[in-house]
């Protein structure tokens, strides 16, 4: 016989409200169904109202955690539309941006998982060392969490002498922290006892399930759309694409801490190869047609939708967001998994309900 | 026995875009501390004292933070963190959206901004302490917020 038993949407390791519904079967379920909504706030309807400049600070507010991402992928599309270049500069602030923001992000996800698993010092392990990135991030943008960097035509702030000192300088430091943690999380008994073998997706159900980021590439497919969409900075700067092949919980968080080494790269490689000059240039007139725009969030690939009728106002805004296309490998990853096991699974998809229900 | 020296909080997100939700997290751990003042994040709300709501309501969260709001123990005090909750923000146009926090549940304190700094937050926990004494001297008691189903505030 089952039992029915309602997870969320209130639940101390959920940030966010999300209800699943676990079918339970002696401890182990059997059956889950997810219930959405408590968080929609209908954005994609509110840009309506706004103009296209505008709609770049509501595009931020998808998300708290990736704002910086969905801004810079907002002002793309956007340039998409105008056919407009933007200077070169402009395009490396962003990979900056990108890059902290990845950082700060895994590494909350690091701290938060850690907290999910009962391991409370190494959450806040994490949480200090996320407060050093924040820091650049408030140098650099003038905010911790909500950046408005990006705008349509270039970035809005540059970055002077000190601050690329500074910058370099917290990386530097940075490095042999996240090696701390790494060992622990790579290590440690009572981590590996955790979280090795649990929620194993292979590599084919993994593709077949469309799944995003880090989840995607912890079952050893190499899909990253830093590398494959048209944004040919990343190219130029080169990076290796995190895999591992368990496609368990364990894998894909040793893919999260690869990728903190990997952004802490880009970071230094975009800061080396930084050019002098403009950092926007002036967008005039309304948009028209219709453009796609792909990018690598922390959680995975986020794809937006603009089309535009001549007006100051975008017709049409439709988001794709990472934890959208997790959500349903997550029902896979689910059955099978002990109720006790239940949290961490869900963790780590890290699942951003704000941003899939915007 | 001094209540105000030991809050325990209850983080409750309604509709919020995770921004104040990380900074309120943010509060808690090494850089900020909020245990230092004896603050503790309880994931129940039967044992918490001050509830922390970010983000603005919505019809379908409407009902979870009546619930929870009801469940708290009096005396209590509820703290709005960001413009969302206080207002609505920069949502309150939209359609799903109800407002800020104080059209479903009376609020006691606010801490504006966007997102708000966990210093602003902090200081709000603070504020929240002298109101949860004041309460507790007074006994004056949280009213009982009924649950109607998604309805529409009047002034709406």
């Amino acid at each position: 016989m089952t039992t029915v038993i309602p997870f969320g949407p209130q639940h101390p390791v959920l940030p966010e409200p999300v209800s699943l519904k676990l079918e339970i079967d002696n401890d182990v379920v059997v059956g889950v169904l997810p219930s959405l909504g408590y968080v929609h706030r209908g954005l994609e309807k509110f840009i309506d109202t706004k103009d296209y400049n505008q709609t770049m600070y509501i595009c931020e507010r998808i998300c708290g955690i990736c704002s910086g991402i969905h801004g810079i992928t907002y002002s793309r599309a956007v340039e998409k539309l105008f056919d407009v270049e933007i200077p070169e500069r402009a395009q490396y602030l962003r990979v900056i941006n990108s890059e902290l923001c990845r950082i700060h992000s895994h590494l909350l996800w690091l701290g938060l998982f850690a907290d999910g698993f009962g391991f409370e010092s190494l959450f806040y392990e994490c949480w200090k060392y996320r407060e050093d990135v924040l820091d650049l991030l408030e140098r650099f943008t003038g905010n911790r969490v909500i950046h408005s960097m990006s705008k349509v035509g270039g970035a809005s702030r540059d970055l002077t002498k000190e601050q690329i000192d500074q910058i370099l300088k917290t990386l530097d430091d940075l490095e042999p922290k996240v090696k701390n943690i790494e060992k622990v999380f790579v290590n440690n008994y009572t981590v590996k006892k955790r979280l090795v073998g649990l929620g194993v997706m292979s590599k084919q159900l993994a593709y077949e399930a469309g799944t995003a980021g880090p989840t995607l590439r912890g079952s050893g497919n190499a899909v990253d759309v830093r590398n494959t969409a048209d944004w040919d900075i990343y190219r130029d700067l080169g990076f290796k694409t995190a895999t591992e092949k368990e496609g368990d919980c364990y894998g894909r968080t040793k893919v999260r801490i690869d990728e903190i080494y990997e952004s802490i790269k880009l970071v230094r490689n975009a800061i080396s190869k930084l050019p002098d000059g403009e950092i926007a240039t002036r967008v005039k007139g309304f948009p028209t047609g219709e453009a796609i725009m792909r990018a690598e969030q922390p959680r995975g690939e986020v794809v937006y939708y603009v089309k535009g009728n001549g007006t100051k106002n975008l017709e049409r805004l439709k988001v794709r967001t990472p934890t959208f296309a997790n959500i349903p490998s997550l029902l896979l990853m689910l059955p099978g998994v002990k109720l006790a096991d239940v949290p961490i699974v869900v963790l780590t998809i890290d699942p951003c309900i704000s941003c899939t229900e915007r | 026995m001094s209540l105000a020296k030991s809050p325990w909080i209850i983080h409750v997100n309604v509709n919020s875009c995770n921004g104040c939700d990380i900074e309120v997290v943010a509060c808690l751990t090494p850089l900020y501390d909020a245990e230092r003042f004896g603050v503790l994040n309880i994931g129940t709300p039967k044992q918490a004292d001050i509830m922390v709501v970010t983000g603005s309501v919505n019809y379908k969260s409407v009902n979870v933070l009546k619930n929870i709001y009801n469940q708290i123990p009096d005396p209590k005090v509820v703290l709005a963190v960001g413009a969302c909750a206080s207002t609505g923000g920069i949502f309150h146009d939209c359609y799903n959206v109800i407002g800020g926090v104080d059209q479903v549940i009376p609020v006691d304190a606010y801490v504006p901004g966007c997102c708000p700094r966990p210093e602003a937050i902090l200081d709000g926990v603070v504020a929240a302490l002298s109101i949860l004494e004041e309460k507790k001297k007074g006994n004056i008691k949280g009213k009982e917020v009924k649950l109607k189903g998604n309805e529409v505030p009047s002034n709406a």
